[in-house]
């Protein structure tokens, strides 16, 4: 599926919840399904800066397509790194750097990506960007 | 007076708020307090009846202006007994008060000269002492805590020594609530002839401390912590150090005289208050210190210390709850974890019940190495917090830890 789709997909998801609890409990159950990071790339350098729980990502290409596993210690943020990853994983670097992530703010969890939350999201999203980058050019 | 405390409720415009459909609930005290009517309109006071800049004007304003700001440091020096009012000096806070101090420790100090910090420290508290001494080679000891969070008092002893030159505690911890023993520290370092800064940013909200009963060499506070505005706190020193320290800043208003040969400065405490000062903060922090004096700081350390053990006895009762610092003398502070839950989450699904507390390691990090954590939740509370307050946490909490296991 094309990242647009899925984004539109995700928000029709979270328009069924009737409230915040509904809509967290779903993310606490992404967090468990998230792509895991293998163990040995849970390195320093793949670490996500400005958390407040530890964010691991990591990314490689497969077959053109850009393979991102991510892993936190906190559940709504590895939750939410979930969603960025049914997006963002298995795509060409061409479309992720062609897409952005208002889908965020759609489905309202707009506070998360604030830059004060220090929960590395918004980093979280560049670095994805950055990983597309590298592997565009290469 | 008598402790009212829907009388004290409703001088806080703020806890009206509802946050996500709930109530608002405000646990975050100890990052700052909030504010009564009393402080935010002394402040549209000030900017509507009589801004103007101070100590300079011959006109009416400027004087109302100067003699409220001087009536302000009238009203920390009594609040503190400190012996004169011009060993108090306005800085912008506890931060820029301790940067001051190390500032002028700076020239004063060599390479065979030791300070103390204790291992109870806020980052504030530590990286100015280690860029003072990347200058001048001076070497930096730590008091390690024990399990409770309390400073090792036998380890004090054992690094203080005719090197120390200065020690540096903060009277209440800001991770932990830990009342610190600062006035042995105090004493033992006086025999070594060593000065003391003790940071007071935690303590001020909580209860009066006599700066010349104390005898500390300095004691700083941020008004912020207190009801009182951001921007604005106090750095006391004793008239024998300040007259020592060199001018932090360079500016109008510290100097005497001028010509581009030689300045000379002016007299204390104008010597530390280059430029323009925060006028309305000045006043605001007044304001303040009458409040919390008038409901009375006796009142305000009763009730807060029954909201403490409530608090405490509450959070026992959840399974696999660990509290972190128990120090038999805190101040209403409770840091937690839930076993196997992260501390963020349990912050961020809080927030959602209406709910603010702290998350993370509370810029305190060698704290949270010490017991081998990442983070804690942070529970600190106010007088004027309430039981009930107390119940919807617990009730809350147990629905996020069964949302999150």
């Amino acid at each position: 599926m094309k990242i647009k789709e899925i984004q539109d997909e995700i928000i029709e998801e979270f328009s069924l919840f009737e409230d915040w609890k509904q809509k967290y409990e779903y993310i606490i159950e992404l967090g468990n399904t998230i792509e895991l990071i293998d163990e040995k790339n849970k390195t320093d350098s793949n670490l996500i800066k400005g958390c407040q729980s530890k964010l691991w990502l990591y990314a490689e290409l497969k077959n053109g397509k850009v393979i991102y596993t991510a892993d936190s210690e906190a559940i709504i943020t590895k939750g939410i790194s979930a969603i960025l990853l049914r997006v963002f994983s298995n795509q060409t670097a061409k479309d992720i750097l062609n897409s952005d992530a208002k889908y965020i703010d759609a489905i309202g969890l707009k506070e998360h990506l604030s830059p004060t939350r220090a929960n590395g999201l918004v980093s979280m999203i560049k670095q994805i960007k950055y990983y597309a980058l590298a592997f565009n050019t290469n | 007076m008598s402790f009212d405390i829907n009388k004290i409720r409703s001088d806080f415009p703020i806890l009206k708020r509802k946050i996500n459909g709930s109530n608002f609930i405000y646990f975050d005290n100890a990052a700052t307090s909030q504010k009564p009517n009393i402080v935010i309109d002394s402040i549209s006071d000030y900017y509507k009846n009589y801004n103007s800049n101070i100590h300079r004007g011959v006109h009416t304003i400027s004087q109302e202006a100067t003699d409220a700001y001087e009536n302000a440091r009238a009203k920390i020096q009594k609040h503190f007994n400190i012996r004169n009012s011009h060993e108090i000096i306005f800085t912008s806070g506890t931060t820029h008060s301790i940067n001051l101090v190390a500032n002028g420790f700076q020239d004063l100090l060599s390479d065979k000269d030791e300070i103390i910090i204790s291992g109870l420290e806020h980052h504030s508290n530590i990286v100015p002492w280690q860029m003072m001494t990347e200058k001048n080679g001076a070497k930096i000891k730590i008091i390690p805590i024990n399990e409770n969070g309390e400073l090792n008092m036998k380890a004090y002893d054992n690094i203080l020594n005719s090197k120390t030159k200065l020690v540096f505690v903060n009277h209440v911890s800001n991770a932990l609530g830990t009342v610190n023993p600062i006035k042995t520290i105090i004493e033992k370092a006086h025999k070594v002839n060593a000065a003391v800064l003790i940071d007071g940013a935690q303590a001020s909200a909580h209860f009066k401390t006599d700066l010349q009963e104390l005898d500390a060499d300095f004691y700083t506070t941020s008004a912020h912590k207190l009801c009182g505005p951001t921007g604005i706190g106090m750095l006391f020193g004793k008239e024998k150090w300040l007259k020592k320290l060199p001018p932090y800043q360079g500016g109008g208003e510290m100097i005497s005289d001028v010509t581009f040969e030689k300045t000379t400065y002016a007299e204390l405490p104008h010597k530390f208050e280059a430029g323009t000062p925060n006028v309305s903060g000045a006043i605001a922090f007044g304001i303040a210190l009458d409040y919390l004096n008038e409901i009375g700081f006796k009142n305000i350390y009763n009730y807060e210390s029954s909201l403490l053990q409530y608090t405490t006895e509450k959070l026992k009762l959840i399974p696999n709850l660990k509290i972190y610092g128990e120090s038999k003398d805190k101040t209403c502070v409770i840091s937690f974890n839930i076993d196997g839950i992260h501390a963020y989450d349990i912050g961020a699904l809080l927030d959602k019940f209406g709910i603010a507390v702290r998350t993370g390691q509370h810029c305190a990090q060698p704290i949270m190495d010490h017991f081998g954590i990442s983070g804690t939740v942070r529970v600190s509370l106010s007088f004027y917090n309430t039981k009930k307050e107390i119940d919807v946490l617990y009730n809350s909490l147990k629905q996020a830890i069964s949302m999150l296991s």
